[in-house]
C-alpha cells in the first residue's frame, strides 16, 4: 500500500527530449509503433513509466507508456490510433522530431528473488507490460503471459515478446476464450511469485482474485485523462486504497503503476 | 544587463515571472531550479479538506484547456503541517492562494496562513468550479470587496485579489478590491467554457462546464489587464495564455507589473525560465535598462505622455 502523497522536490531529472524518429509504422489495423533516438531517456526509463508526448498540431501532450527502452536501444511507443493526438503521432516519419517529456511516473516492481511472474494484458495494455516482460525474461525470470485481444488480427504477440521465450496464452472474444472464467481456468495451475495486469477491468478483477487467493503481490498499470503529467494539476486522479483509507491519487505521480489490490475498477 | 526586478506593493521580486495557481507545484523542481522564479504561487488552499470534481477533469479545446479540477486539497491545518515545509525549501517569495466559501472564512483562512515563509496571500475569489453555476465573489464589486476586506483585516501580509472574466463590471470589481485593501490584482482566472463529447453525447468534463485557459484565452485576459491597469493605482499581475516571452511583453505593455504563467507549463514545463530569459533579451534589444519600464508602455495615457515628451 502506498503512503499518502507528499510531493518531494528533487534535482532536475525530467526533461523534454527532442528525439529523432527512426521508425514509424502501423501494427495491425488499429495500432502504430514509433522508435526514436533518445539515448539519455531510453537508458533511464523503467518498465511501467511513461512519457508525455507532444503531438504535432494538437495542443496538449499525450501520456504514453514506454514499450521499448534500454541502454543503447531506441525508445519505443506502441499505441492505438484513437483520436487526434494519436493520429498526429502516427503521422510522424523517420527523421521527424518526437518531443518526449520524461521519464514520468512510478514503474513496476521486479524483486530480485522472484522466479516466475504472470502477466495479464489486453489490447494496448500489451505495450505497457511488454517492457516488464522482456526485462524479467532477460533476468532469467519465467514469464507466463495471457494476451487478450478482440480479434486474432489485433493480438500483438511478436510486439509483446520481442522474440523472447515466454509461456503465452492467446485469448480472443469471438471464441469466448477471453472470458474471465475461461482465463481463470487456464491459469489455475500457475504458481507465480507476482502478477501484473494492464488494459482491462475484467482482467484486473481476475488478477486481484488470483493474487488474493494465493497471497502473492501484484501491480496494475491504469489510465486517466491527464493534464500536466508532472503531478501539478490534479486532473488524472483515480480512487486508490491506501493505509489512510481510499484516496484520489494522481496516475501521473503516484502511478501509473499501483499495488494490484489498491486499484478500483472503472465500473 | 537588464534589471529584471519589479515591485508588487510591499514585495520586491527578482523578476516579473511567476506561476499561475493550480498549474504549479514543487514537482516542477524536477525540471528546473525554482529559485529562478520571481515568486512561487501555490494551488489554492481551502479551510476544509475537499475531494475535488468528478473525472475527466481536463479536456483539450482548440488552443487551450478546459478544466474542472474543483480544488481538491487537504485543508489548511494539514497544508501548514505537510506542504508548507516543502515550499520553505525554496528561496523565491511564496504566495499562497486561498479559496473559501464566505468572506468570514476568507478572513479566517488568511489569519491561519499568516505563517513564517509566506510572503503574500492571493485571494482566489474567482474559481469558476466551486460556486453555484460558476458564480464567484469576483462577479460583482460588493462580494469581491467583502472577501478582500476580511482578509486584509486578518493578516499583515499583502493580499492580492485574483479577478474573473465572469463579470459585467470588471473595473468596478477592480476598484472595489483596491479600496478594500488589495495590494495587487491578478488578472485573470479562467473563463467558463464547455466541450461536448459527441460520441457519448455528454460534456467532455465530468463536471460539465470548466474554466478555459491557454493561448485561446490570451486576448481576453490581455484586454482585462488593459482595462484594470487604467482603473486602479495598485499593480496588476497579468495572467492568461502567456506562453512565450513576447506574450509577457504584451501583458507588461498593457499595464501589468508582473505575469503569471500557467497552462503552457503542461506543454513546455521549462517555459517560465525561457520567458524570463526572453524578457531580458527583449529589453536588451530595445535598449531598456529595467523591465519595469515596460509596464503600461502601450496604455493610451502613457503613450500620450511619451509623445508629448518627444515633441
Amino acid at each position: 500500500m502506498l503512503d499518502a502523497l507528499s510531493p518531494v522536490p528533487s534535482p532536475p531529472r525530467v526533461a523534454a527530449h527532442r528525439a529523432r524518429v527512426l521508425e514509424s509504422r502501423p501494427v495491425g489495423a488499429r495500432y502504430h509503433m514509433i522508435l526514436a533516438d533518445a539515448p539519455d531517456l531510453s537508458e533511464t526509463v523503467e518498465a511501467g513509466q511513461f512519457c508525455h508526448l507532444l503531438c504535432p498540431g494538437v495542443y496538449l501532450r499525450r501520456p504514453m507508456s514506454v514499450w521499448r527502452a534500454g541502454p543503447g536501444e531506441p525508445l519505443g511507443f506502441l499505441f492505438r490510433v484513437a483520436g487526434q493526438g494519436t493520429a498526429a503521432l502516427a503521422g510522424l516519419r523517420p527523421g521527424d522530431t518526437l518531443d518526449a517529456l520524461g521519464p514520468l511516473g512510478r514503474g513496476f516492481t521486479l524483486r530480485p528473488e522472484w522466479r516466475r511472474v504472470l502477466l495479464l494484458a489486453r489490447g494496448v495494455g500489451l505495450a505497457t507490460l511488454s517492457l516488464l516482460a522482456r526485462r524479467a525474461a532477460a533476468r532469467g525470470v519465467a514469464v507466463e503471459a495471457v494476451l487478450s485481444a478482440r480479434e486474432p488480427a489485433d493480438l500483438m504477440e511478436a510486439e509483446f515478446t520481442g522474440g523472447d521465450a515466454m509461456d503465452v496464452h492467446r485469448v480472443f472474444d469471438p471464441d469466448g476464450s477471453s472470458a474471465p472464467e475461461v482465463v481463470a481456468a487456464r491459469i489455475a495451475g500457475s504458481s507465480p511469485d507476482a502478477v501484473f495486469t494492464c488494459g482491462s477491468d475484467r482482467l484486473l478483477r481476475l488478477a486481484q482474485r488470483f493474487a488474493a487467493a494465493r497471497g502473492i503481490p501484484g501491480e496494475a498499470a491504469i489510465e486517466q485523462r491527464m493534464g500536466c503529467g508532472l503531478g501539478m494539476c490534479f486532473a488524472c486522479v483515480r480512487r486508490i486504497r491506501t493505509k489512510e483509507g481510499v484516496k484520489d491519487l494522481r496516475v501521473c505521480r503516484e502511478g501509473p503503476v499501483f499495488d494490484l489490490q489498491a486499484v478500483e475498477a472503472w465500473a | 544587463m537588464t534589471d529584471l526586478s519589479v515591485r508588487i506593493g510591499r514585495l520586491r521580486l527578482a523578476n516579473p515571472v511567476m506561476p499561475a495557481s493550480g498549474t504549479f507545484g514543487p514537482e516542477l523542481a524536477e525540471v528546473f531550479d525554482l529559485n529562478l522564479l520571481g515568486a512561487l504561487v501555490t494551488k489554492s488552499v481551502t479551510p476544509e479538506p475537499r475531494a475535488g470534481n468528478p473525472t475527466p477533469r481536463v479536456a483539450e479545446a482548440g488552443q487551450g484547456l478546459l478544466n474542472s479540477i474543483g480544488i481538491p486539497g487537504k485543508g489548511i491545518p494539514a497544508w501548514i503541517e505537510r506542504d508548507l515545509p516543502v515550499w520553505r525549501r525554496f528561496a523565491s517569495p511564496l504566495v499562497v492562494s486561498v479559496s473559501a466559501p464566505t468572506p468570514e472564512a476568507f478572513g479566517e483562512a488568511a489569519r491561519r496562513l499568516t505563517q513564517p515563509g509566506v510572503a503574500a496571500i492571493e485571494a482566489n475569489i474567482s474559481c469558476p468550479n466551486l460556486e453555484e453555476d460558476g458564480r464567484a465573489f469576483a462577479a460583482s464589486p460588493g462580494p469581491a470587496a467583502a472577501a478582500v476586506a476580511a482578509m486584509v483585516r486578518a493578516t499583515r501580509l499583502p493580499v492580492w485579489a485574483k479577478l474573473s472574466p465572469q463579470t459585467g463590471d470588471l473595473t468596478g470589481v477592480a476598484r472595489a478590491c483596491e479600496e478594500a485593501g488589495a495590494e495587487a490584482l491578478v488578472v485573470a482566472n479562467t473563463i467558463l467554457g464547455l466541450a461536448i463529447d459527441i460520441e457519448a453525447a455528454k460534456p467532455a468534463l465530468g463536471a460539465g462546464m470548466g474554466g478555459y485557459s491557454g493561448p485561446g484565452f490570451k486576448p481576453i485576459a490581455l484586454r482585462m489587464v488593459w482595462q484594470c491597469a487604467q482603473a486602479v493605482g495598485i499593480p496588476v499581475i497579468g495572467c492568461g495564455g502567456i506562453s512565450r516571452p513576447e506574450d509577457a511583453v504584451e501583458f507588461l505593455m498593457a499595464g501589468a507589473s508582473a505575469v503569471q504563467v500557467g497552462t503552457v507549463s503542461f506543454i513546455a514545463p521549462d517555459a517560465m525560465p525561457r520567458i524570463i530569459a526572453g524578457l531580458s533579451a527583449f529589453c536588451a534589444r530595445k535598449g531598456i535598462a529595467r523591465v519595469a519600464e515596460l509596464t503600461g508602455m502601450a496604455l493610451p495615457a502613457r503613450r500620450r505622455v511619451v509623445e508629448v515628451a518627444a515633441e
